[in-house]
């Protein structure tokens, strides 16, 4: 795990959604479909970590929170400026302008956040399995998708250090914080298939696109791992069916989605 | 008699040290800085304590009127400035929290304070953030406002407090810049939108100005802290340079102040404005503002929905210290 100088990203030389924009990059259909799953994972996760700003359990929280979700939202806006390249779209009418059955985010991004176990533990699904599919889409033959990928593993790796910081941390802490870690763990661990499971957009951008079955073991191995040495086991619980990368989602992102559009709807056309 | 402060790093002193006292007014007539180890009058600890506490408890509840809108931002891009910017807000708080601690009091005692309602706060953190507009005039007027103050800060003879005040004035400029760039677009927009900007600014115009403190004469506290070079300007002279920035930049947005006795006096060289209703910030500030419950409570769940994850990291801390003794 890094945990060395923050200085270690240079923002100057990063890819920025508004170089993407003005590039003459234009994503094939396929790849702006699979670019949505991306940065709608990133976009929803975002917008749930951004209710815990001024209202995480110390000042310190409130700022890492809010960075990971800064970092998140930057993700969100590259990909999905990229996936309208396909359609001449922006990055806003993606984002504000789509239904729900038009959003390809997995449940997991999708659930609440619950008490601030809960939210680490979704951290931790979500930040391992974004380090492990940036890590794999860096020699994606797709040059945007790695350039993407490029600068958002950087920043992942400290969302992953994070929550892996707090699950040690609430797993060995307090009689109560492990009962709220290990409820955490059951409460999350049914929606963490669905991130892995490949379909024939996967397959058909052989070389493009990561399959995400092929990231489960590492992924395994290495949440294991933490929890093994947060004294945690990994739970047993049934599966949630997912369906999200085909528009079927929980009932929750309706409410995310009237939150995060009601403002630009109430004013079509309007810049901002 | 001896005063013990609450942190071991600050040094316990006899509050009469001739000795300590005549360096610290050369110090003062110096211009020069008093340092967190150094003999200081009891009188100038407090108010510092009382001042950088109130100014980090200003930025922490500051964050919640604009990450109201965090959520609802109407573009990706400025749902990212805002973001950022709420994030420098509790950056700020951090950063003055360990500015008063060096004065001998704990940042725990300070957030008992605050949640206990003991503790005051900026008064324009009170109001509501009713639309988007707000997060512009916020950046433009209060943002604008709090550099006005500020910036004279960083003069400030109190060491520690004067080095956070550059960082944090570096960071509320770009604040004042993206919250006038916020009104500019909306001021540059559809009919619905301008309108929205006006409102905005006619909603915190008034608070922004009573920003700067009572007027002069009625500032019990202004006089024995310039005689320590902790403030440099009056209230009124502040809020008064404030008036006169703000009338030239409202011309570019092509919108207007709610204030139609603003004019530059030329035989005073002072800006002038309209009456405020100082009833109305007495009000907000003996706590019967539209927000202030509101505030407190938010603050008061955080830290109290939060307690049990303090716990189990210095419980955690504290095990792993036990693991390096016995190691």
């Amino acid at each position: 795990m890094n945990t060395d100088s923050a200085t270690r990203i240079t923002p100057g030389n990063a890819l920025r959604p508004e170089d993407i924009a003005a590039s003459d990059a234009k994503a094939p259909e396929a790849v702006a479909e699979y670019a949505l799953r991306l940065g709608d994972d990133a976009l929803i996760l975002a917008q749930r970590l951004g209710w815990w700003v001024a209202r995480a359990p110390e000042l310190e929280e409130d700022i890492a929170l809010s960075n990971i979700a800064l970092d998140l939202l930057g993700h969100a806006r590259s990909f999905l400026t990229y996936a309208g390249t396909a359609w001449d779209k922006t990055e806003d009418d993606l984002a504000y302008w789509r239904g729900e059955e038009e959003y390809r985010s997995a449940h997991i991004v999708e659930q609440e956040n619950g008490d601030f176990a809960k939210t680490i533990a979704r951290q931790l699904v979500v930040s391992f399995f974004q380090y492990e599919l940036y890590t794999a889409m860096l020699s994606s033959k797709d040059e945007t998708l790695a350039a993407i990928a490029a600068k958002a593993v950087k920043e992942v790796d400290y969302h992953r250090d994070h929550s892996a910081q707090w699950v040690l941390r609430l797993g060995q802490g307090t009689e109560e914080s492990r009962t709220r870690m290990i409820r955490a763990l059951e409460l999350t661990w049914p929606y963490v298939g669905e991130l892995f499971e490949d379909d024939d957009l996967v397959r058909s951008l052989d070389g493009i696109a990561v399959a995400p079955s092929t990231l489960r073991a590492t992924f395994d191995e290495k949440v294991g791992a933490v929890l093994a040495e947060a004294e945690l086991e990994v739970p047993e619980v049934q599966p949630a069916p997912g369906g999200g990368r085909r528009g079927e989602h929980s009932e929750y992102l309706g409410y995310i989605l009237a939150e995060l559009q009601v403002l630009a709807r109430q004013h079509p056309g309007a810049t901002w | 008699m001896a005063t013990q402060t609450e942190l071991y790093a600050v040094p316990a002193q006899q509050d009469d040290d001739a000795a300590g006292q005549a360096a610290f007014d050369a110090v003062i007539a110096d211009d020069s800085r008093i340092e967190p180890r150094d003999w200081m009058p009891e009188g100038y600890r407090k108010t510092l304590v009382r001042q950088v506490s109130q100014h980090a408890h200003s930025e922490i509840i500051g964050m919640q009127p604009e990450a109201n809108w965090i959520t609802r931002a109407p573009s990706l891009k400025r749902k990212a400035i805002l973001l950022a910017k709420v994030q420098d807000e509790a950056g700020h708080g951090l950063y003055l929290y360990s500015a008063a601690e060096t004065l001998g009091t704990p940042r725990e005692k300070m957030t008992e304070d605050l949640i206990a309602g003991k503790a005051r706060y900026s008064s324009i953190f009170n109001y509501p953030t009713r639309s988007w507009a707000d997060m512009g005039a916020i950046g433009w007027l209060v943002d604008g406002a709090a550099i006005c103050n500020q910036v004279p800060l960083c003069r400030a003879s109190y060491g520690p407090y004067g080095r956070a005040m550059v960082r944090i004035c570096k960071e509320e400029s770009f604040h004042q810049r993206q919250g006038f760039e916020i009104l500019l677009e909306l001021a540059n927009g559809t009919e619905a939108q301008k309108q929205m900007a006006q409102d905005a600014i006619n909603r915190w115009y008034a608070p922004a100005l009573m920003m700067f403190g009572p007027p002069d004469d009625d500032s019990p506290n202004s006089r024995q802290s310039m005689a320590w070079n902790i403030k440099r300007f009056s209230n009124d002279e502040l809020r008064q340079r404030f008036v006169g920035m703000i009338y030239e930049q409202v011309k570019v947005l092509g919108l207007t102040l709610p204030d139609d006795q603003i004019r530059f006096n030329e035989e005073t060289g002072k800006w002038e404005h309209g009456p405020l209703d100082w009833n109305e910030f007495k009000e907000v500030l003996a706590g019967r503002g539209p927000c202030n419950s509101q505030r407190l409570a938010r603050r008061r769940e955080a830290h109290e929905n939060g307690a049990w994850v303090r716990e189990a990291a210095a419980a955690y801390a504290a095990k792993q210290a036990r693991k390096t003794e016995v190691a």
